[in-house]
């Protein structure tokens, strides 16, 4: 029963987006939205919030249960599985997963119908395109991915849940992920409807989208964080990217979102850029559907396994087609009747956002050309190549160096017209920690790397900028505080991933009852191997003792996993930090007589690189949390603004 | 998603069950093959370098690195014998060859176009007059 609720409701919830979607659209082309074409869009989009989030619960509700009859629930979960990888088992596979999208699409939708910014006309239009939107993910889902499908007779036992997947860190990661890459459609329905509505919206837009960029921006940086420090205490072998093109898809839209973020900043407050603000709120959202698609149609696991089960990467294509193409042809027709940027002089705020979204979107090419290009070259019967990390160290981090390079001259320039002198007099005393930086670790570390001082140069300066900036502002409100708090998080990532990189020391050992071993400062005793017995695994935990002369000071276990109901085995590695540096400890495989192998590593400042994510994060949250403050005003002042 | 983290858990699994290495006594000559490990894919992985890898593949592949370096072949050589009996597939980085160029090119002429864009829209607003209002 629940499973036929759950497609009614889903069914429901298309009726209504369509709802949305036309009484949206004819709401717009209206002078002055009545208020019954009011009330319509309005209550459509709530309704399609409650039908989806009734057809997510009854998904959940199965799988909490264990309902084997739907086909999902049977490939994807296990009564022994904990409760909470239960629930996470929702989005654990394609067809949940794509519900957890539509899901946080009607959120957003919701979320703009309820703050309501910019005048009537354009959240109308707004959300006659979030409606769009949902009606193609829902017919998506019904007709390639549908969730409910049954299995008679129905299996007496599931199949379980990647034991991968099964981790705390990655119960989390794909909503954080969603609430990033489907909030862009948020911007990207303001975008398109300020197309719509026309002149009278064309810097209004960028402030109504703006905490919905910002909400975004935040899950994204959140979410990419998240999912690189999963990868780094999950996979075992001390690694926190890999360039890989399911973490690239994540990269994509979050570059674009901070190009946009910065951007729209400039058309907001100065009405610069107009209509290349808009251009890059659909390029963002852009990101996002060919990031779906990459993940989704299977193309990445091999160009052919995408040819073999072609229905739900061809219809995400075509969908990717209409909204893109769509967008882009409304932006043709529309951007021409915009009226032209505002003026600024070379030395200013603008031309330095400008500098920052040249950088921006050529690291984005490069990772976009980087992900692309040999699925394309394979696809047209080219050669088979790699695109690893020496492609990435060769083209996007010096493009990005540069954009860190200039980035706390920004701050410091006026608006329309700046001085770079009186700037980079301000900046001496960050210039003075650069130099300082890059001397004590060129003294301190050992071995030596030239990269190191200049990335630990780098982050002086970024963060020294960030600290002269916050004085500068001191009593300010707390949303002042939020760009340098930003670009402060971007220097803490970047010493954590260079001393990551460059000082990380291993050690791999055999070791049997009572033997030590040392990695970097750090001596190890093997205290041998106990068996365990976890909810739905069996685990071989070793006990290793970090010796202080011959005191224990603590004691590690890092495992090795075996979950028999899905037949697969994992290691769940020990992480010991001070905050500056990570002791990080992986079990081997059995050498019989009680000898295990044991992999450490010592990964200077590794906590760093999430860290700077968080502060990141947190300067997103300031600015977000102004924004709302802001809102009560907010109404009127558009109104006014729109006459 | 899942089939790729089901790829992932293919590589992570067997990951533990890999001989245990041989390493150089000579630090200079372990530090070139780790470096050496680093720039060759591990073909059976997604994405991930022998060096990083533990699927058994990547352990056998380690294992020829550091046979060849110790016979006295160069990186270049290694590199070469590898890429001829596996292909540009196994090159993390892959090689400038026609069918690459603009896989090289792309990110500098993005910058190149977007920075002409960018001079040209800084001319156009320095010649348009800054209300003094506005100032």
């Amino acid at each position: 029963m629940t499973g036929e609720l759950g497609q009614l409701a889903l069914c429901f919830a298309l009726a209504l987006s369509l709802v949305m979607a036309l009484s949206g659209f004819l709401g717009a082309g209206t002078k002055a939205v009545s208020p019954a074409a009011r009330g319509i869009v309005h209550g459509a989009a709530m309704g399609m919030l409650v039908f989806v989030a009734l057809a997510f619960g009854t998904l959940t509700y199965a799988f909490v249960t264990s309902d084997f009859s739907i086909a999902v629930v049977a490939n994807n979960s296990h009564t022994l599985k904990p409760l909470v990888y239960k629930i996470s088992g929702v989005w654990g596979n394609h067809e949940g997963s794509m519900v957890l999208w539509v899901l946080v699409l009607s959120l957003y939708a919701g979320l703009v119908s309820a703050l309501g910014r910019g005048g009537e006309r354009l959240t109308s239009a707004a959300l006659g395109v979030q409606g769009l939107l949902a009606a193609a993910f829902l017919l998506f889902i019904l007709f390639t991915s549908n969730p409910f499908l049954r299995l008679d007779p129905a299996p007496f036992e599931g199949a379980g849940l990647n034991p991968l997947l099964q981790d705390p860190g990655l119960a989390m990661h794909p909503p954080m992920l969603y609430a990033g890459y489907v909030g862009l459609s948020a911007s990207f329905s303001y975008a398109a409807a300020a197309l719509i509505v026309g002149e009278d919206a064309q810097t209004i837009w960028a402030r109504a989208a703006r905490p919905f960029m910002l909400i975004a921006w935040i899950a994204l940086t959140c979410g990419i964080a998240l999912g690189s420090w999963w990868a780094y205490y999950e996979l075992g072998w001390g690694g926190f990217w890999f360039w890989d093109p399911v973490e690239n898809a994540s990269l994509m839209p979050w570059l674009i979102a901070t190009a946009l973020l910065h951007s729209a900043l400039a058309t907001e407050k100065s009405g610069a850029f107009r209509t290349w603000s808009l251009l890059l709120a659909i390029g963002g959202f852009s990101m996002s559907l060919i990031g779906t698609f990459l993940v989704r149609s299977g193309v990445l696991s091999s160009v052919h396994a995408f040819a073999s089960d072609p229905a739900r990467g061809f219809f995400i294509m075509v969908l990717i087609f209409c909204a893109i193409g769509g967008a882009l042809g409304l932006f043709a027709w529309r951007a021409p009747t915009l009226k032209g940027g505002a003026a600024f002089d070379t030395q200013s705020r603008e031309t330095m956002l400008l500098l920052n979204n040249v950088f921006l979107v050529a690291s984005c090419a490069c990772v976009f050309v980087g992900t692309l290009y040999p699925l394309a070259l394979d696809a047209f019967g080219g050669d088979k190549i790699s695109v690893g990390p020496p492609y990435y160290a060769a083209t996007f981090a010096p493009i990005f160096f540069a954009l860190l390079l200039l980035e706390p001259l920004g701050p410091q320039l006026n608006w329309r017209r700046g001085d770079v002198k009186a700037a980079l007099r301000t900046l001496m005393p960050a210039l003075g920690l650069a130099a300082i930086a890059a001397l004590s670790v060129l003294v301190i570390a050992s071995p030596r790397f030239v990269t190191g001082a200049g990335a630990f140069a780098v982050a002086g300066w970024l963060i020294g900028a960030s600290v002269i900036d916050l004085l500068k502002r001191k009593g300010a409100r707390a949303s002042a505080f939020a760009a340098a708090l930003a670009h402060a998080g971007l220097g803490v990532t970047l010493m954590g991933v260079a001393g990551t990189t460059l000082w990380r020391s291993e050690a791999l050992n055999v070791m049997g009852p009572g033997e030590t071993m040392t990695v970097g400062p750090y001596t190890l005793r093997f205290d041998g191997v106990t068996q365990e017995q976890g909810p739905n695994y069996r685990a071989s935990r070793a006990h290793l003792a970090l010796m202080d002369g011959s005191q224990v000071k603590a004691v590690l276990t890092p495992e090795q996993r075996i979950y028999p109901a899905e037949g697969q085995d994992m290691a769940d590695t020990a992480i010991r930090t001070n905050g500056f540096e990570d002791l990080y400890l992986a079990l081997g495989d059995d050498r019989g007589n009680g000898r295990w192998t044991v992999r450490a590593y010592v990964s200077p400042l590794a906590p760093f690189i999430w860290l700077g994510g968080l502060v990141m994060a947190l300067g997103g949250i300031l600015s977000l949390w102004g924004r709302l403050r802001l809102k009560a005003s907010l109404p009127a002042a558009a109104a006014q603004a729109a006459e | 998603m899942k089939k790729l983290l089901f790829l992932l858990l293919l590589l992570a699994a067997p990951a533990l069950a890999a001989p245990v290495e041989d390493t150089f006594s000579d630090p200079g000559m372990e530090a070139r093959a780790r470096n050496l490990q680093r720039q060759l894919r591990c073909l059976v992985c997604q994405g991930e370098s022998i060096d990083e890898s533990r699927a058994p593949l990547a352990g056998e592949l380690r294992h020829l690195v550091r046979q060849q370096m110790a016979e006295g072949r160069s990186d270049q050589q290694i590199e070469d014998y590898l890429k001829d009996r596996y292909g540009n597939f196994i090159l993390m980085k892959p090689p400038l060859q026609p069918d690459t160029v603009f896989l090289w090119a792309a990110p500098f002429l993005v910058l190149i176009v977007a920075a002409g864009v960018a001079i040209f829209v800084v001319g156009k607003a320095r010649k348009a007059d800054i209300p003094p209002d506005l100032l």
